[in-house]
């Protein structure tokens, strides 16, 4: 179990400050959505995150130690990131892509060792593609890939996983697979980290919200802390009802707010 | 994914016995495929000379030329996760030839000196560099395609400027025949010049290999992964330059090989672009050979220059896949 923190975060990208101050303590175990309108900083802040940005102040630190002096394979082995609507490039087959997930560990794909094996032959499994291994992956459906490279993520079994809009562009089932999928991950002890939009979803799966906005950390807690009617209109700019039905708290967007 | 035992590499280093054998046994002396072999290792007369002096330099050039140009578009199209990047879209060529023309007109050195392979390699490293940080890291195929055109043709009209500032008309006729890309008249030195920086070239562009795999899945999942995108478009780019500058120096222009070698193993490495490396520099030497053996074979006053036949092979070949990707090209990111 490794606690992942972030601490006094601040990102510049060029001259816009795109985060300020963030601090954020993330528990294994449970499953974080990262909300906020556009532009708020969310995917930067996923980014940083993942090392992937370099931030002007502050750390991220995993386990206590700060991932900046972290190798890249060590930190790629302890945090999967799963870009938004990413592709493939080449017609490589799915069991192939998702053993990517593999290199971390410094195992090739077409050579994986036994454990890498049962990774990927898990990873698969648990997002329904068994029987998809040698299909190209560029002939999957938007939802069969979306679950592929989400596999690719899930084979490298990293204590962290971050995930930039995993169910955007995907269909209402696929959304609900994704997620149930995520949150299992959760279950059995990662951090997952997972930016969404639909507020409806976010509140349903994630155990913890984080709102995001200009760049600063609005309110972080859970689904009935961070999502009510004020803060969406503060943050959002929309007219929402926010009720507590037999489906837990539900959102209804019912029209956008003036800009001030 | 246990690696399966595939025929291919054994398969291309074959057909490059084979290659090699009708290279030294073509060509206006007639030598029989017996006393070919025999005059290579002892002293067999007038078909020695022939073989070890003549053929053997060409075939060893058209050999490691073709191999350096499979292997650096294969790495290339990797890099860029693109099938139509080769060092010959890119102006590479020619402008690896601006910089070898430049420092032969400029009187500094002879055809033989080492400067030249230096100079040449200046010119790719340039022209690719440049192209790769023009098209960028979301540019489309179209952006990197049209930057490729813009500096070869900016190092074409460059060469064209030193031919017709050049006083003297037999050296004009000597650089444009130079141009044209042929293994004519090719010796051991010519091979000795280009050998080292073509295993440079090649111990770079292998050393990049497992991370094109991660780079298959676009740049951020690479990073993700702990590859290092800056180190291994360092490692390719430099690699490319220099097999291509140095085969430029010693062959002149001939374009096109390392667009094609990828496409045709591709299929029988399961498209990963690491597996991919290898066969496409055997094939790419194939079909160098095979270009060169073709050139000696079609009967004309002059010899057709090798560089003209891979152009003709290479570039219908490059707008045949265009055409056939045209769709997802207009959307592909570089």
């Amino acid at each position: 179990m490794m606690p992942f923190e972030i601490r006094s975060l601040s990102v510049d990208l060029g001259a816009r400050r795109a985060l300020e101050s963030i601090d954020l303590s993330l528990e294994p175990g449970r499953l974080t959505a990262l909300i906020g309108p556009n532009g708020a900083g969310k995917t930067t802040l996923l980014r940083a995150m993942a090392g992937l940005v370099r931030p002007s102040a502050g750390d991220v630190v995993l386990d206590g130690t700060p991932t900046a002096l972290m190798r890249a394979s060590a930190r790629a082995r302890a945090i999967a990131y799963l870009p938004q609507g990413g592709g493939v490039a080449w017609p490589l087959p799915v069991e192939g892509v998702v053993a990517l997930g593999r290199l971390p560990h410094g195992e090739e794909p077409d050579r994986l060792p036994a454990e890498g094996r049962t990774a990927v032959e898990a990873a698969l499994r648990s997002v329904g593609l068994q029987g998809f291994e040698t299909r190209p992956a560029t002939s999957l459906s938007g939802g069969e890939r979306a679950r592929m490279l989400l596999a690719r993520a899930l084979a490298t079994q990293a204590p962290v996983l971050l995930a930039d809009e995993p169910v955007a562009a995907l269909d209402p089932r696929h959304q609900l697979i994704v997620l149930e999928v995520l949150k299992a991950r959760a279950r059995a002890g990662t951090t997952v980290v997972a930016i969404l939009h639909d507020l409806n979803l976010a509140a349903r799966f994630a155990d913890h919200i984080v709102l995001l906005d200009q760049g600063k950390i609005e309110t972080s807690g859970s689904p009935e802390e961070a999502l009510t009617k004020a803060r969406l209109a503060a943050s959002f700019g929309i007219q929402a009802r926010v009720s507590r039905g037999e489906d837990g708290l539900l959102v209804v967007a019912q029209s956008p707010l003036p800009s001030a | 994914m246990s690696r399966r035992r595939s025929p291919l590499i054994p398969g291309l280093i074959a057909l490059i016995g084979v290659l090699s054998l009708a290279s030294l046994v073509i060509g206006p002396a007639s030598i029989s495929i017996p006393v070919a072999l025999k005059a290579l290792v002892s002293d067999q007369g007038a078909a020695s000379i022939v073989v070890r002096e003549i053929r053997l330099p060409r075939t060893l050039l058209a050999l490691l030329i073709g191999w350096i140009f499979g292997l650096s578009g294969a790495g290339l199209q990797g890099l860029l996760r693109n099938p139509l990047a080769d060092t010959a879209v890119f102006g590479a060529p020619q402008a690896s030839a601006f910089g070898a023309v430049l420092v032969i007109y400029s009187g500094l050195v002879g055809t033989l000196s080492w400067a030249l392979p230096f100079a040449a390699i200046a010119g790719a490293l340039l022209s690719i560099a440049l192209v790769v940080a023009v098209a960028g890291r979301s540019a489309t195929i179209v952006v990197l395609v049209l930057a490729g055109l813009a500096v070869g043709s900016l190092a074409g009209a460059g060469t064209s400027l030193a031919i017709s500032l050049s006083p003297n008309p037999f050296a004009v006729t000597e650089i444009v025949f130079w141009l044209l890309g042929s293994f004519e008249d090719r010796s051991m030195v010519h091979v000795g010049l280009s050998l080292p920086f073509i295993l440079l070239a090649s111990g770079l562009i292998l050393k990049a290999a497992p991370g094109l795999r991660a780079l298959s899945l676009g740049e951020e999942t690479a990073r993700s992964l702990g590859t290092d995108v800056g180190r291994l478009r360092g490692l390719i780019v430099a690699g490319a330059a220099i097999g291509t500058g140095a085969s430029v120096a010693v062959a002149g222009s001939i374009g096109f090989v390392g667009l094609v070698a990828p496409h045709l193993v591709r299929p029988f490495t399961g498209y990963d672009p690491a597996r991919t490396l290898v066969p496409a520099g055997l094939a790419g030497a194939a079909l160098l050979l095979a270009a060169d053996c073709t050139a000696r074979l079609i009967p004309s006053g002059a010899e057709v220059k090798v560089g003209v036949l891979t152009a003709l092979i290479g570039v219908p070949f490059f707008l045949w896949v265009i055409a056939r990707r045209k769709a997802e090209l207009v959307e592909t990111p570089a």
